[in-house]
């Protein structure tokens, strides 16, 4: 679905009269491949060039140097930029920015009907893609009526109605609460088992993360990791040197070796933390002597 | 300073067929030098709670006494409450607009009338206070990162001296080290200048780690106040208001549901991991 080799890109720093005045490189020499259908996290912290990284997979930048396939198509190629647009949909942090029309079925055909489908068609889309986040029965209410989750549903239905391949969300549950993030992170997931389409999320809650079929790591403009949730949370020193955290029961489960206890590194859950302290099916052999600890 | 509020209710639209009542009967008392964290989800009254505070928003019933005074009566001084009462907005680093950081921290204080040496006194303090390092002083803040940027706001609000800060969610949008970074900053600015401080949330995990208090709001009523242990033993309550424990509780909850006999008022991983090696010999590792 996507490939990148070599990705640099600068941004040109410009001084008060708008001169060019040196660059910034914000991504330093980035390979890596996302297989069509796949759950991807893109974790990083602040500057480290994961939003960066977003917007070249729709062509919103364009590399400075290195290149970016996009379902084939490379898009340093002008003649591309439309198809890869459609076929990457984007959905960025804050959902008031997202949102254009009075009426959530006219905002979310507004996408089609602006590359000329069809009316009938659009409306077909409009339904199927308000279906898909569950905001159907909001479809002819006002967005500013909605919750930010709500919103932000509604922006991922405007996406879906071009019919993408591939989502790419840039921390889309960064302004909501706890309730709105489970119901865009929910979202998120059934689109990617139910229409296969391949979603990439770039957040910071480690929880969100969890359950991705692989997660990136950025750092410093480079990819620093990447894995499956099991094996880049297992590393929770080298997480914490990328100034990251790992989930809490992973981070419990660490503090709890580090006190003696043998049990698993990559534990993701509080259910496979209590299987392993209390034991499923089979307990493990217990694990040398067991000092006493008041 | 202390802060009482009395049977208050806030309607929007009042009067009119779009009638929301944001605020329904509310009474809490709010001392000195507490460290409190207000909890709820979107829509729960929560902002406009903290805007009748200083004055921003008057109360449509009900009172609110500040030092025994009633904040809507003739003579009170309105402006000297909102001075003592600060508040730092969300996404606070969209109200920058200074050339540099100093000048921005400034404003706030030369408009309480301070002349330019007192302001640009109080501003350095500010800035020390909020850990700003020195040379990025009289760089733009729209040069600064997202965490630093946030910080100068948040300065700027400290140069008017308030004895009250209220945060309207300080760490939104910023990255794990951001989230520490402020939420640390804000419990030791709460150490060395003696504030009462409000934390606006929706993230239990973070609230939980520093304040002394919790109250939490939903449907524009108070719903909890306690200390945090206590309000967390409601788990099942707090999820129908679309909020939730700290991950650690849940966790805790879970092995004694399982059968381990553990103490689920921990609040964090170190205090949980403690907890669950006290009781060593019964597990099966």
């Amino acid at each position: 679905m996507i490939k990148i080799s070599k990705l640099i890109h600068d941004y040109i720093k410009r001084d008060d009269e708008g001169n060019a005045a040196g660059t910034v490189r914000a991504i330093d020499g980035v390979d890596l491949q996302v297989e069509p259908g796949m759950f991807i996290a893109v974790l990083g912290h602040n500057g480290s060039g994961k939003s960066t990284l977003a917007k070249h997979l729709n062509a919103l930048l364009f590399p400075t140097e290195g290149e970016v396939w996009v379902d084939g198509l490379d898009t340093r190629e002008e003649k591309n930029l439309w198809e890869i647009r459609r076929e990457a949909g984007m959905v960025f942090q804050n959902p008031d920015n997202q949102i254009i029309a009075q009426v959530v079925e006219e905002d979310v055909g507004f996408g089609p009907e602006n590359i000329g489908v069809p009316t009938q068609e659009i409306w077909k889309r409009v339904e199927e893609s308000l279906k898909a986040v569950g905001m159907y029965e909001y479809r002819k209410k006002s967005p500013n009526r909605l919750s930010g989750g709500q919103k932000q549903r509604v922006s991922i239905a405007g996406v879906i109605a071009m019919e993408p391949k591939c989502i790419i969300m840039d921390e889309p549950t960064a302004m909501l609460d706890p309730n709105g993030r489970k119901e865009v992170i929910k979202a998120a997931m059934k689109l990617n088992r139910e229409k296969g389409i391949t979603v990439i999320l770039i957040t910071h809650y480690m929880e969100e993360a969890i359950n991705a079929d692989k997660i990136f790591v950025m750092d410093k403009g480079k990819l620093a990791m990447q894995g499956t949730p099991k094996e880049i949370f297992s590393q929770v020193e080298k997480m914490k040197e990328l100034n990251l955290d790992v989930p809490e029961v992973t981070l419990l489960a660490h503090e709890l070796r580090k006190g003696g206890l043998d049990i698993p590194a990559d534990i993701l859950t509080k259910e496979e933390l209590a299987d392993a302290l209390l034991g499923k099916a089979q307990s493990d052999p217990a694990g040398g002597s067991n000092g006493d600890q008041s | 300073m202390a802060i009482k509020v009395d049977d208050i209710s806030y309607l929007y639209e009042r009067d009119t067929a779009m009638q929301v009542r944001a605020l329904d009967h509310v009474s809490v008392e709010i001392p000195d030098n507490q460290f409190i964290g207000l909890i709820g989800h979107t829509g729960s009254g929560k902002s406009t709670f903290v805007q009748t505070l200083n004055g921003l928003l008057k109360v449509t019933e009900g009172h609110i006494y500040y030092n025994g005074e009633d904040i809507d009566g003739e003579k009170f001084d309105k402006k000297k409450l909102r001075s003592d009462v600060g508040l730092v907005f969300q996404y606070p680093e969209h109200q920058l607009f200074e050339v540099d950081v100093l000048s921005d921290v400034c404003y706030g204080p030369k408009n309480l009338g301070m002349s330019d040496e007192e302001a640009k006194k109080v501003a350095l303090e500010a800035l020390e206070s909020v850990k700003m390092p020195k040379a990025l002083y009289k760089s733009s803040p729209f040069d600064l990162s997202g965490g630093q940027k946030r910080r100068a706001a948040i300065a700027g609000v400290l140069a008017m001296k308030p004895r009250m800060l209220i945060l309207d969610e300080p760490t939104a949008g910023l990255d794990p080290r951001g989230r520490d970074e402020i939420l640390g900053l804000i419990a030791e600015m709460k150490r060395a200048l003696n504030m009462t401080i409000i934390l606006v949330s929706h993230s239990m995990d973070d609230v939980a780690r520093y304040v002394d208090r919790i109250m939490v709001m939903g449907g524009g009523k108070l719903l909890y106040d306690d200390e945090p242990v206590k309000v967390f033993r409601h788990v099942r309550e707090l999820e129908e208001l679309g909020l939730s424990a700290p991950q650690v509780t849940y966790i805790m909850t879970l092995l004694k549901e399982r059968g381990l006999d553990v103490n689920t008022d921990v609040l964090n991983v170190k205090d949980a991991a403690a907890e669950i090696l006290a009781h060593r010999r019964e597990l099966h590792v």
